[in-house]
């Protein structure tokens, strides 16, 4: 109301704050300056920095997509397998047919229908999402490994080829698949907040009787949603391919449950029909740091999942609390006694 | 009315399953015309609307917008919208997240030929119709504040400028002063009134007898399906009418062996 919105202007931190992905990345950077201090030997050179941008962007990309879904009051949880998938058909196509830009081709494609029979399931079958898609991470997990035969393929000679430059080459030490991620975030951003699709997924999200009155097809747009999700998934399994040189039934197990921390750290409302594309990106940057900052700390690697959910509930927290810290009961609690 | 009504339903009935919910509905609505829909629950009001606006298909009878012949498996509130009907639900009609701009234009944005949304020209509509249609002058309210932060009464004014702006013929408002205190509900009224000075027409359902007969042209009184009452406001005082519709209840099977 009229006294809330007049606290905010008058108090320029608050205002900052309520810029789209400021918050989160305050708190990137000052866990980048943590670890400055308790690790400086790595956090002060480059190279860490590299090898982040050429690892976050798979992660990065899913997260992004899965920001769109979590928007839409969805959630989906068979990316893993459909990474796998991809990089299984890229991985197989080039080491049999020698084919580059057509194998990509064909990944792509095969996430795409993967991703379009995912959202036929949740929306023609009518199971809500998460069990949906859960049941789909086991079925195309299982589908990889029988046609793979639970063999693992290594493509190490696509080095040098154009494919590789495009998608995991370097800039002198940069990697080229930040770009790529970067470019996806602008992308999404855009669908978002200035397409028409992105507002479908916002109104859903937020009450699905309102989409339906002001004739928003929910099925079809959640149809699209899911399969433009496999569509990223499948670009996310193509770029760890190449980077990686290799394939493996797990390949995108590992990032099941950070990329799902991601979103919600960067700030995408846990109830739908709010999301924030910056925080996802920095939500993503932030859960790699974490990894990558407390080893090189010294702290045993068993310690990191502990830390991303420490970080997980601060932050989800701290979202909910910019946007009402009303909505946080022991602020809540703390803030009537202080009026007291 | 001599020019042809822009509605006009005949014999419509609707059946779920076994339950017959509207049975043999004749009625017609006029231009700039405001009309009460006045009967208790489960008395088929929310059907009658939903099978005028398209959500659901009648079992049978005709619907006809302004004398044409409607299809019914194709009558979709797409097509609805398009025939320029708009329904204003209690409050189900805005998305509490978003901002007023978005829920202005939901559902129809202004878009380049690639789907992306012109930000700045609904910005700018959405700002006029607060201004000039819906007479928002409130401090702490623009075109970028969540639907969650207005008042009840403020967010039927959003939905009945909507409905305004997009050039609609006829207004459905479906208990727009539900759970609204006394101030809030002036302003639906008054929302009211100015679609009738719009020239446009409205089927104004209300459980309030009296707000009902405060601004409509026409009532129509819905009982057990069927069109129980179908007069002028003028050729009825607010008492007759009480006593009719108490008379109704009276008449009431159930309601006579209860007493």
């Amino acid at each position: 109301m009229a006294h809330a919105d007049k606290r905010a202007s008058s108090n320029p931190i608050a205002a900052f704050f309520k810029i789209e992905g400021t918050p989160i990345a305050f708190v990137f950077l000052l866990l980048v300056l943590l670890f400055m201090l308790t690790a400086p030997r790595a956090f002060m050179g480059f190279r860490v920095y590299m090898s982040f941008m050429a690892n976050v962007p798979p992660p990065m990309i899913i997260a992004l997509g899965l920001t769109l879904v979590v928007v839409a009051g969805e959630m989906d949880l068979s990316f893993p397998s459909i990474v796998a998938f991809a990089s299984y058909v890229f991985c197989a196509l080039y080491q049999n047919y020698d084919m580059t830009w057509l194998a990509l081709v064909a990944a792509l494609a095969t996430g795409t229908v993967m991703g379009f029979v995912n959202g036929l399931v949740v929306t023609k079958l009518g199971i809500p999402s998460l069990i949906a898609t859960l049941a789909m991470l086991f079925l195309w997990g299982g589908l990889v490994t029988v046609v793979s035969n639970g063999a693992s393929l290594a493509i190490p000679d696509i080095e040098g080829t154009l494919i590789h430059g495009v998608f995991a080459g370097r800039v002198g030490v940069f990697p080229v698949q930040f770009l790529w991620a970067l470019g996806v975030a602008g992308l999404v951003w855009m669908v978002l907040n200035r397409h028409r699709f992105g507002e479908s997924l916002l109104f859903i999200g937020d009450n699905l009787k309102v989409a339906k009155v002001v004739g928003i097809s929910i099925d079809r747009e959640k149809i699209k949603l899911f399969t433009l999700m496999g569509l990223l998934s499948a670009f996310a399994g193509v770029l760890l391919t190449l980077e990686t040189t290799t394939y493996f039934s797990q390949a995108g197990m590992g990032y099941l449950l950070t990329v799902v921390a991601a979103v919600f750290i960067g700030g995408t409302s846990i109830f739908g029909g709010a999301g924030k594309v910056v925080g996802t990106v920095f939500g993503s940057l932030i859960v790699a740091i974490i990894e990558a900052g407390l080893v090189a700390s010294g702290v045993a690697g068993f310690w990191t999942r502990f830390f991303i959910g420490l970080v997980f509930i601060v932050s989800v927290t701290m979202n909910a609390a910019i946007e009402d810290p009303d909505k946080v009961p022991l602020l809540k609690d703390l803030r009537s006694r202080a009026r007291r | 009315m001599t020019s042809t009504p822009i509605v006009r339903l005949e014999h419509v009935g609707k059946k779920y399953g076994k339950v017959v919910s509207l049975k043999d509905v004749t009625l017609e609505i006029g231009a700039n015309e405001i009309v009460g829909l006045i009967g208790d629950n489960g008395a088929g009001k929310s059907t009658l609307i939903k099978v005028l606006t398209g959500v659901e298909p009648p079992t049978s009878g005709t619907l006809y917008v302004r004398g044409q012949k409607i299809d019914a498996s194709s009558y979709t509130v797409k097509e609805a919208h398009k025939l320029r009907i708009e329904t204003v639900y209690q409050d189900s009609s805005l998305g509490e997240k978003q901002p007023l701009w978005r829920n202005f234009f939901v559902g129809r944005p202004i878009t380049n030929r690639f789907g992306f949304i012109d930000v700045k020209a609904e910005k700018k509509v959405a700002e006029h119709i607060m201004r000039s249609t819906i007479g928002f002058r409130g401090v702490g309210i623009d075109v970028d504040t969540p639907v969650s932060r207005l008042s009840g009464g403020e967010r039927q004014g959003v939905a009945i400028g909507r409905a305004m702006h997009f050039d609609s013929d006829l207004i459905v408002l479906d208990e727009p002063t539900v759970a609204l205190a006394l101030k809030e509900v002036q302003k639906v009224l008054d929302f009211i009134r100015s679609i009738k000075s719009g020239g446009r027409s409205c089927i104004y359902i209300e459980h309030n007898i009296h707000h009902v007969h405060e601004v409509c042209d026409r009532l129509v009184v819905l009982d057990r399906g069927e069109i129980a009452l179908d007069a002028p406001t003028s050729s009825m005082t607010y008492l007759e009418l009480t006593d009719f519709l108490m008379s109704l209840h009276a008449r009431r099977p159930a309601a006579a062996a209860a007493h």
